[in-house]
This record gives structure tokens, C-alpha cells and sequence, in this order.
């Protein structure tokens, strides 16, 4: 098909104004309201007590939810790719719940579950709070984080399929070395993909978590939440605007750290 | 020596092995030959311990490994897409049976560069696969299943992804290797002249079983039935019966024709048939006939026969059969 000159470049105008307007504008604008009033204004912001427990309370709950969904993950994506058993399809939808419900509910159905009155309310009445403590706001990150892993180690899994663990077992290796020596090395680009996905959604998770959490400053309080009380609760603009490019820089950090390290893992 | 007893593999209303029972002489170079579906490629992964069989043993060096792992039956496999380890370097990968079993770093060493010596890979040690062609990486796929010293070595058409050229000398290379290693090979292929060229036994498989097991002569020139007949090598249809192409003889006299047919027993007669084309094939001629019946067929004549004759499209000619490699005992119900 031939495109005119002039159509091709309004085509062009339209997406990058579209991009422009809906993705740089608001991130733009952020930066440039945080750092208006100089750097020192932005640290002092950020190193708060408040602000220090929740980027604290943030890292953490990356800190469980990552090796989690790993550990999870993976294991589902070899149940769905290798497995041959019924429910199967039935399965694969399941894994694909949080992405379809709304992270509120989320919230709501932890709380009625976890919560004092709930089916497993007989924790929180013995003194263990998962409900507006850190467990509950570690479930409902991992709840809405689960599929990430899962969907991007399926495709590759499909890809390499099993010859390669195969040939290992002919030559002397039993399952956990193959898993090892030769699966797992042959997913991590998946696998990176994933917890890259994880870390982002679990470090800017709102919906679930505020649903769950006690909202304190500087004791359960996420960085998220942060953003929100400062800006809705405290009027303070600013401090919201440097919470959130805080957010927003540690999640460029991790992107960029995974692609080193596996850039530098695949040159070797 | 590899012996398979009654083995059985159904997949779902698929039988792919329908009691099969094989012996593997030690040290033999045994071919495992049949159109796709035959079951030949089951019958090795079951050797291997990559298919479990449904009912049925295999013991390999008089050890019985029916329930035994893969890694635990002293087997070396090659598949048909190498199965190369992508994210190890050729070094590595050869050296892979080597370092899960622990042995000291220099044996390994040692042992991996002899290895890819005889393999023709010495230089290559450092490099990743994908930087590899097919046919040098199904040597190194060759080299890494011989690190581990294995009682078998099985090959599921190992050369099957290969084209024409690297194909036939990588048997022939492979012939050359077994003679010196001397290792119980076993070869699966659909290729009937890969078989002849570089096994000393063939079994031939169809429909999940054994059609017949012989040496490639025996089973060229005595087919046990018409599906070997027309497995191993090309026939014509000669009156209702099998006969290989360059047992046909051409004459130009009818009489002459059933003199010298006389002599032959159990033949199909003198068959008058109208050529329709001659096709030198340097040493050969092939002439393509079509019987009174309208039945076409071929046979293979020397190019001095075809010379006396001097045949021409359209001519009439006087086919016989000489009769040598035709099937033993002759079971209609297996005719193609």
C-alpha cells in the first residue's frame, strides 16, 4: 500500500502527540515541579522519617514478593508448559485472575478473609495481625503481582521445549541439576522480564494495599501511600511530587540494573 | 547387547509399539528402519529411558533398565535437532556428562579435547552453538554423548536435518568411527540408503512392529514380506508380483522371452509391454514400460544391453523377470 508523504506524517504527529500528551507531559511535569525548587529541597523531602519508613516498607515487601513469585512462578510455568493433566485450562485462567480483577477487591476479599471476622480471622484474634500489618500488605502484592512471572517464563519454556533436558538426563544429570544446569539458564531472560514486571507493580501498587493497610506515617505507610496522604491528607504538593519521583527513580534502577547484569551474564 | 522383550507403547488409540522384541549383538551397528509412524523412533527412546513402555523390559549388557531413569542406564543419545546446549560454549557442553559425575577438571580437559579431535572440532572449543553449522554441531552433539564412555550409543535421525552433501559424509564419517570405538550403536533413520550404507543390521519396522532383522544383503535380496521388498530399495509391479528393476530383462523376440523364462521358477510370465521412455543414469538405463494391462513399471538395464536393443519410445518390447531378490515367503495380506 501506498501512503502519501502527507499521511505518513500526521500518522506520525498523531502517535507521538498521543505519546507526548498521555505519557511524557504528566512524568515531565512531576520532575519539573520536584526539582523547581533545587535538589536540596527534593532530599530534604525524601529523608523525612515518614518518607525513609516508606521507601523502607516499599523495598521490603519488593524484598519477599520477588523471591515469592520466583519460587512460584517458575514452578507454575513448568506445571502449565510440561504438565498433561485435567484442569489444566482451568488453571490457566486462575493465573490470570489479578489481572482481571481490580486490585480493591483485591483488598476486600484479604479482608475478609485475613481480617478479625474472617475464615482465617483466628490468626489476627491470636495476635498476629495480617490485616493492616506489613503480611497483609505483603498477600495483596503478591496476589496482584503473581501472573508476571508465570506469563512471561510460559512462552519460553514452550520455545526451547524439552530436548535440551533430555539430552542432559542421557548424560548423567537427574532432575535438579537439569533444572539447574540447563532450564534455568535457558529462561532467565523470561525470568528477568518478570521480576522486572514484579518489582515495578509491587513498588507502585496502590489500590490493594491501601485497602489493607493501617495508612500510619513512618510505620505502615508504602511509598505509594506516601504520594496519596501527603497530597489528599497533608496538602503538601511538593512532598508529593518528591515521594513520587522517588518511585520513580528506583524503578528506572532496577529496569536498568537487570538489563546490566544480564547483558554482562550473556557476554560471558 | 540390548534386548527389548515384548515391548508395548499405546497413545491413546495410536499403537506405536505392539510387541516388539529385538536383540542388539554387542558391538554392532544396528539400523532401525521404517516410514514415520512405524514406531522405530518410540522403540529407541524406550531404550534410552525417554518413553516409558506400557508393558514389555529392556536390558542393556544383561542389566535389566525397564524402570531405570535415563541417566542411570549407561546410554549415549543424539537427537535428530542436536539438542546443543545454547548457552554453553562447545567445551562445555561436550564436557557436560563429565562434570555432573565430578571428575577432576584435567581428566575432563583431557578427555574433551581427544574428544573434539576425533570429532573434527579441534579450534572450536570456545564456541557458542548458534555460531556452529548443523552438521559440525551434531558432531559435537556426537562427541558430548561419547564423553560419558556409553555402553549404547543411540542416534534418533541423527542426520536427518542435515542437507544431501553433509549428510552422506557424516554417515560415512560415522561408519568410520564405529569401526574404531567399536560402541553398540543404534541408528533410527526413514532413509533405506542411509541404512545400507552404514549398518551391518537392519530392522525393519512397520505399523509399531518388526517386519524382519537381518544383515543389509539378507534382507535386500530375501525380504521376508512385500513391505521389506518395497522398503529396501525400488520395485516394479511385474504381472501381480514384486521384482527389483534391474532384474528385469528386456527382449526383443517373444520367443526368446519364454524360452529363457521357462528356466525361472514361480516367475510372473513374459509381460509384453510398449515402451514409453529411456533414461540413461550414466552406468544404467532406466526404461519406463506400460504392460498390455496398463500397468506401468520400470526396469534398470546395463547400457550395453540397451544398446543391442536399441530401443525407441513407442516400441513393444518382451519383459521378464530374472528373479533373483523376491520375497521369501510370499503372504499376500502383506502385498502394498
Amino acid at each position: 500500500m501506498r501512503v502519501s508523504r502527507g499521511t505518513r506524517l500526521s500518522l506520525r504527529v498523531v502517535a507521538l502527540g498521543y505519546l507526548f500528551v498521555l505519557l511524557a507531559v504528566p512524568i515531565g511535569v512531576i520532575l519539573w515541579r520536584t526539582f523547581e525548587p533545587g535538589l536540596s529541597e527534593f532530599i530534604a523531602s525524601i529523608s523525612t522519617p515518614a518518607a525513609k519508613s516508606a521507601l523502607n516498607l516499599s523495598l521490603l515487601i519488593v524484598a519477599i514478593t520477588v523471591p515469592v513469585n520466583v519460587v512460584f512462578g517458575v514452578a507454575t510455568a513448568l506445571t502449565l508448559v510440561r504438565g498433561r493433566f485435567r484442569g489444566r485450562g482451568l488453571l490457566q485462567a486462575v493465573v490470570d485472575l489479578p489481572f482481571a480483577v481490580s486490585p480493591i477487591v483485591v483488598g476486600v476479599s484479604l479482608i475478609m478473609l485475613w481480617g478479625a471476622g474472617g475464615w482465617f480471622g483466628a490468626l489476627d484474634r491470636a495476635g498476629f495481625q495480617v490485616i493492616f500489618g506489613i503480611p497483609g500488605m505483603v498477600l495483596a502484592t503478591i496476589f496482584v503481582t503473581l501472573p508476571f512471572v508465570v506469563r512471561e517464563v510460559e512462552p519460553v519454556l514452550h520455545e526451547i521445549g524439552q530436548e535440551q533436558e533430555q539430552a542432559a538426563s542421557t548424560l548423567g544429570a537427574n532432575g535438579w541439576q537439569t533444572f539447574w544446569r540447563i532450564t534455568l539458564p535457558a529462561i532467565r531472560w523470561g525470568l528477568t522480564y518478570g521480576v522486572v514486571l514484579t518489582v515495578a507493580r509491587a513498588l507502585g501498587e496502590f489500590g490493594a494495599v491501601i485497602m489493607v493497610s493501617s495508612g500510619f506515617p513512618g510505620v505502615s505507610q508504602t511509598l505509594t501511600l506516601l504520594v496519596h496522604s501527603r497530597y489528599i491528607d497533608d496538602h503538601n504538593t511538593y512532598g508529593a511530587y518528591a515521594a513520587a519521583t522517588l518511585l520513580m527513580g528506583i524503578a528506572l534502577v532496577v529496569l536498568l540494573l537487570m538489563t546490566l547484569l544480564d547483558r554482562k551474564r550473556s557476554d560471558r | 547387547m540390548i534386548t527389548v522383550t515384548s515391548a508395548r507403547k499405546d497413545y491413546g488409540s495410536f499403537t506405536a509399539l505392539d510387541d516388539v522384541s529385538l536383540d542388539i549383538p554387542s558391538g554392532s551397528l544396528t539400523a532401525l528402519l521404517g516410514p514415520s509412524g512405524s514406531g522405530k523412533s518410540t522403540l529407541l527412546r524406550a531404550i534410552a529411558g525417554l518413553e516409558e513402555l506400557d508393558s514389555g523390559t529392556v536390558t542393556i549388557e544383561g542389566r535389566d533398565v525397564t524402570d531405570e531413569p535415563p541417566q542411570r542406564r549407561g546410554i549415549g543419545f543424539v537427537f535428530q535437532h542436536y539438542a546443543a546446549f545454547k548457552h554453553m560454549t562447545v567445551r562445555d557442553n561436550v564436557a557436560f556428562g563429565l562434570t555432573i559425575r565430578k571428575r577432576p577438571k584435567a581428566e575432563t580437559a583431557k578427555k574433551v579435547d581427544e574428544l573434539l579431535e576425533i570429532v573434527g572440532l579441534d579450534g572450536f572449543q570456545h564456541r557458542y552453538p548458534a555460531q556452529l553449522s548443523g552438521g559440525q554441531r551434531q558432531r559435537m552433539a556426537l562427541a558430548r554423548a561419547l564423553a560419558v564412555d556409553p555402553q549404547v550409543l543411540l542416534l534418533d535421525e541423527p542426520f536427518g536435518a542435515l542437507d544431501a552433501k553433509v549428510r552422506t559424509d557424516l554417515r560415512q564419517w560415522l561408519r568410520r568411527l564405529h569401526d574404531e570405538v567399536h560402541v553398540t550403536t543404534v541408528l533410527v533413520t526413514h532413509d533405506q540408503e542411509e541404512a545400507l550404507d552404514v549398518a551391518d543390521r537392519i530392522a525393519v519396522l512397520n505399523k509399531g512392529r518388526i517386519e524382519q532383522v537381518g544383515d543389509p544383503v539378507t534382507l535386500y535380496e530375501r525380504p521376508a514380506n512385500d513391505f521389506v521388498m518395497g522398503f529396501l530399495g525400488s520395485v516394479a509391479h511385474l504381472g501381480g508380483q514384486l521384482v527389483r528393476p534391474h532384474d528385469i530383462a528386456l527382449e526383443r523376440d517373444r520367443a526368446t522371452a519364454l524360452v529363457l523364462d521357462a528356466k525361472v521358477p514361480d516367475s510372473p510370465g513374459v509381460i509384453d509391454a510398449v515402451v514409453e521412455r529411456v533414461v540413461p543414469l550414466g552406468f544404467e538405463v532406466r526404461v519406463d514400460l506400460r504392460a498390455d494391462s496398463g500397468e506401468r513399471f520400470a526396469a534398470q538395464i546395463t547400457r550395453r544391453d540397451a544398446a543391442e536393443l536399441q530401443l525407441r519410445a513407442g516400441e513393444t518390447i518382451h519383459a521378464r523377470a530374472v528373479g533373483r531378490s523376491s520375497v521369501v515367503d510370499h503372504d499376500p495380506a502383506l502385498a502394498i
